[in-house]
């Protein structure tokens, strides 16, 4: 790499990536590295550099390939799509600028989060995760959208509670990063904890306080947090996810003992 | 009653509504659907919490007037007609703004966590092209928040049953079945023309297939993707709402593109920092010298040009967008006055949205969400110094035609099957990918609201629709939609297959780049006829290019190579209609501005633009058309109903100047300080 020294400034600038590519879950004999070299742009984000292989998807040695398949939307960190790992460190491939990750042109590594089911290259299926949505019954059990007057009052104090906790994406980096979520665990993970905390929180929420916490106690429920505490470490909205599961944790345990006095 | 509306058809299946599009406007329509017990297959491009909504971030509009401003329906009405230059028909626009503190209500109910009043009441913000306070908001994420609302209540309906005529639930029949990561290809019409379904291609097997429909609706949003780079996601490229256009869908007004003053420069995607860093009391300036070298925060006081509030002292930073844009653009653009770059030695094409002076947990509780963004990508911190931005493309005004039925008060009559319909019977269009409420300009924080106003609107009338129709989609032969399936895996195999031998096949990426480019240079903030002829020509060339495309992938998974030919292909003959109607429209009037014609002529063109699909290359500009909605024809012109709202020279020199019929006042500010710098708290 002596070149890549040179990269650093000026036009001519390179980007390097080494790009974990596999062409389905089934195809394992299909699983590789490809490296690829494109042109640098200003405020170069993954995302761009992923684009630039589109128009010609060539590796750094020469063969013509298809173009790396990703998810992407907004590209501004803001719907959770392009989650990846970048670097060893998973997070969306939008908001990892170029300049911050290789400023002297080092290889950019990419691979696809390995707690979800393989799509293609880094793509991967994270229905999982809105299925646990059904499971906590993430909503408000709303009478109808038709006219019946404003909602609860509620304190400015009580929506800076709320609002940090309702900003999750589903993107999966928690569940990505959580020891606990493997193969051998169903444990529910941080993001869906985190619902039953936030509806729990609202008062009309409340009133299905009592299901939403029966929803995460028991098999693959709040208890089987570890405590590593990696969600909240790469939670790009930066939640307080392990507050959420403490909370999540004490009013179960709450329940459990007291439930049926209470009920 | 009759049998085409039972639940189950003869058959056994289940009669469904296809909702194409998971945004506000699509969940909106499929909520609305559901309560009036219409089962739903709703289809989307990404998991619909991905979709381009979540983009949003300064704010839904609502007169719900807690400030004691004296705000109004009435005057929301007036405001959004004035700010759209009259070219929207005003029934739709007067039951949106009726609507709109319901709306908000219904959203608060859902748990939507919007900012509060220290009496715990909903906050509201000031937003572009009005004086009074009538935004709510939640944080600088509110588009997000309104999806995520809206996407845990069709999550309800996801895991409830749907119930037979005798009150029996059907076993494993949900009202939801979403279908994400699925594109749509076509709508599907039987010999007579009526709608009765969709085809559409899971973009993870590439499988294709028809999804029965007895009616379907696009909620598919709006097309940035034509112009390369801009604020939209990269899912909007506007496809579905051509497929529909050569299906025989009437596309109306596409020549009116907005673009927003303040975003960041990227090399992938212009990223939006809300007006509402505006209605906050964000300020936009330029150095009155050119020269200055020195760093913003060195700048003192008397040597910053803000030229917005010079311009425009009634609204001052907040006059609607087409104007700042414009201002903007003229301030870098012809006076070569953006920010001067030391490193280069230019002037950039940049200005100066400073916050400030505004306290930090102020802006933390209020514009955190934005000011994130500008953090993360530009690498600055907004809280201590002024934000550089230049103007974006950002939202599409035009859209696909859409009727509606009018009530004896001139606002919109609840449950007409007419409402949302386009001119395809059994086809309806809601959300950005419509055209109906906001005429040549959109005025900020109006377009959650006219998404979900739409989708209130749109689930009753197809359910209307219904009642009306002829034949269910699910009493129809087998035939109509094995040939609609077979034509488009034809379409598929024909861009996986072509040009596999060419000597020099053409990059789709490389086309749509060029494509961009032409369009965002001479089809955006000015328009001059010369150029305009450029773009036709430019298309006219890619119309031919694009023939000659090599997909760049031939995998049977995830193909997004041979997805993106597909796109492409209906850019360009979305390109042409923008371009054709900004070329045949010599006047100006909201976004759409020709320095050669520089006023509204509403005698020539006070109408609505009209375009008809003749074959790819060319657009067929019509002044009336008759369709069916059921069973009824209806004649259609491009007169446009002023009926509420007489229109009037547009300006926003003087405060007031926008609401002045429906206050009866001009030049008194429904509060103390000037607009320019509202001290909120």
């Amino acid at each position: 790499m002596a070149e890549s020294d040179r990269k650093d400034v000026g036009a001519g600038r390179k980007v390097r990536l080494r790009v974990r590519r596999q062409d389905g879950a089934e195809r394992v004999e299909t699983k590789r590295w490809e490296e690829f070299e494109v042109p640098y742009l200003p405020q170069m984000n993954v995302i761009s550099a992923l684009m630039q292989i589109q128009k010609d998807p060539r590796t750094v040695d020469g063969k013509t390939v298809a173009p790396v398949v990703w998810e992407c939307s907004c590209l501004e960190e803001v719907c959770g799509a392009c989650t990846m790992v970048v670097n060893g460190k998973v997070r969306q491939a939008c908001s990892a600028l170029v300049d911050a990750l290789a400023p002297k042109g080092e290889t950019i590594t990419l691979e696809p989060m390995s707690k979800f089911p393989l799509v293609r290259d880094l793509c991967v299926d994270r229905s999982r995760m809105f299925e646990d949505l059904k499971r906590v019954r993430a909503w408000i059990e709303l009478d109808g959208t038709h006219e019946l007057g404003a909602g609860p009052r509620e304190s400015a104090r009580a929506q800076e509670e709320r609002y940090p906790l309702s900003r999750c994406m589903t993107c999966g980096c928690c569940l990505e990063a959580c020891p606990q979520v493997n193969d051998s665990s169903s444990f529910v993970g941080a993001a869906a904890v985190n619902q039953v905390r936030l509806f729990n929180l609202h008062p009309s929420g409340a009133m299905n306080r009592v299901e939403r916490l029966e929803s995460v106690m028991g098999e693959g429920g709040v208890a089987d947090c570890g405590k590593a505490q990696n969600c909240v470490e790469v939670c790009p909205k930066e939640i307080p996810l392990v507050d959420s599961i403490s909370q999540v944790a004490r009013d179960t345990t709450k329940h459990l003992l007291f439930g049926w006095l209470l009920k | 009653m009759a049998s085409k509306t039972t639940v189950r058809s003869e058959g056994g299946k289940v009669r469904r509504v296809v909702v194409v599009g998971g945004g506000l406007a699509g969940l909106m329509t499929v909520i609305k659907l559901c309560e009036a017990k219409v089962p739903v297959d709703l289809l989307s491009l990404v998991p619909v919490k991905r979709s381009h909504s979540v983009c949003a971030q300064g704010g839904i509009n609502a007169s719900v007037n807690t400030k004691g401003e004296g705000d109004s329906p009435q005057v929301h009405l007036e405001e959004t007609a004035y700010g759209g230059d009259f070219l929207a028909n005003q029934p739709p626009v007067r039951g949106m703004a009726e609507a709109a503190p319901g709306i908000v209500n219904m959203l608060d109910r859902m748990g939507v966590p919007f900012n509060r009043t220290p009496e715990g009441l909903l906050d509201f913000r000031r937003f572009g092209g009005t004086l009074f306070h009538r935004t709510a908001f939640a944080g600088a994420t509110t588009g997000q928040q309104l999806l995520y609302a809206l996407d845990e209540q069709v999550r309800r309906f996801e895991v409830e049953d749907v119930v037979d005529d005798h009150g029996v639930s059907i076993p494993g029949e949900k009202m939801v079945r979403k279908f994400e990561m699925w594109d749509f290809l076509e709508p599907i019409l039987d010999d007579s023309g009526v709608c009765v379904g969709a085809v559409a291609q899971d973009l993870k097997t590439m499988q294709i297939r028809p999804f029965l429909g007895d009616a379907v609706v696009l909620a598919t949003g709006g097309p940035g993707l034509v112009f390369g780079r801009s604020t939209n996601s990269v899912i909007c490229t506007g496809t579905a709402a051509i497929a529909a256009y050569k299906a025989g869908a009437v596309y109306a007004n596409g020549e009116f593109i907005q673009v927003h003053p303040t975003a960041i420069p990227g090399a992938d995607k212009l990223r939006l920092i809300s007006e509402s860093a505006r209605g906050e009391g964000g300020r936009i300036w330029v150095p009155k010298d050119k020269a200055d070298k020195r760093a913003a925060n060195d700048i003192p006081e008397r040597e910053r040009d803000y030229f917005l509030e010079r311009m425009y002292p009634g609204y001052g930073n907040l006059v609607p967008r087409d104007i700042a844009s414009r201002a903007l653009f003229k301030t870098c653009f012809h006076e070569g006055r953006g920010i001067f770059d030391e490193a280069t030695g230019k002037n950039e094409l940049a200005v100066y949205l400073d916050l400030t002076h505004k306290d930090e947990k102020f802006l933390r509780a209020k514009l955190a969400g934005i000011l994130e963004i500008y953090e993360k990508f530009a690498g600055v911190d907004p809280y201590k110094h002024p934000m550089k931005v230049f103007p974006a493309v950002h939202y599409s005004m035009g859209g696909l035609w859409v009727d509606y039925e009018a009530d004896a008060r001139g606002s919109l009559k609840a449950g007409s099957p007419r409402n949302h319909a386009t001119n395809l019977p059994g086809l309806y269009a809601v959300g950005e990918v419509d055209y109906q409420y906001h005429g040549a300009n959109r005025l900020g924080a109006n377009s959650l609201l006219s998404c979900i106003y739409g989708g209130l609107v749109t689930g009753p009338a197809v359910a209307s629709y219904r009642q009306a129709m002829a034949k269910s989609a699910f009493d129809l032969p087998k035939s109509i939609f094995e040939k609609a399936e077979k034509r488009a895996t034809d379409d598929y195999a024909r861009i996986l297959t072509q040009n596999t031998d060419a000597k020099a096949p053409e990059n789709a990426y490389k086309l749509h780049e060029e494509l961009a480019e032409t369009m965002l240079r001479d089809c955006t903030i000015e328009r001059d006829n010369k150029a305009l002829d450029g773009v036709l020509a430019k298309i006219g060339e890619l119309d031919l290019r694009v023939k000659s495309v090599r997909v760049t992938d031939t995998s049977q998974r995830v193909n997004q190579g041979a997805q993106f030919v597909r796109h492409l292909e209906n850019m360009l003959v979305l390109a042409r209609v923008i371009a054709q109607g900004a070329r045949n429209r010599d006047e100006s009037r909201g976004a759409h501005y020709k320095p050669d014609f520089p006023r509204r002529d509403d005698e020539r063109f006070g109408r609505t633009t009209l375009a008809v699909h003749e074959q790819v290359g060319s657009v067929k500009f019509v002044r009336a058309f008759d369709y069916t909605c059921a069973g009824e024809t209806v004649h259609v012109t491009d007169a446009i109903d002023t009926s509420l709202v007489t229109p009037r020279e547009r300006k926003y020199e003087q405060a007031g100047a926008a609401s002045a019929a429906a206050t009866g006042k001009l030049g008194s500010e429904p509060e103390s300080k000037s607009g320019a710098t509202t001290e909120a708290r």
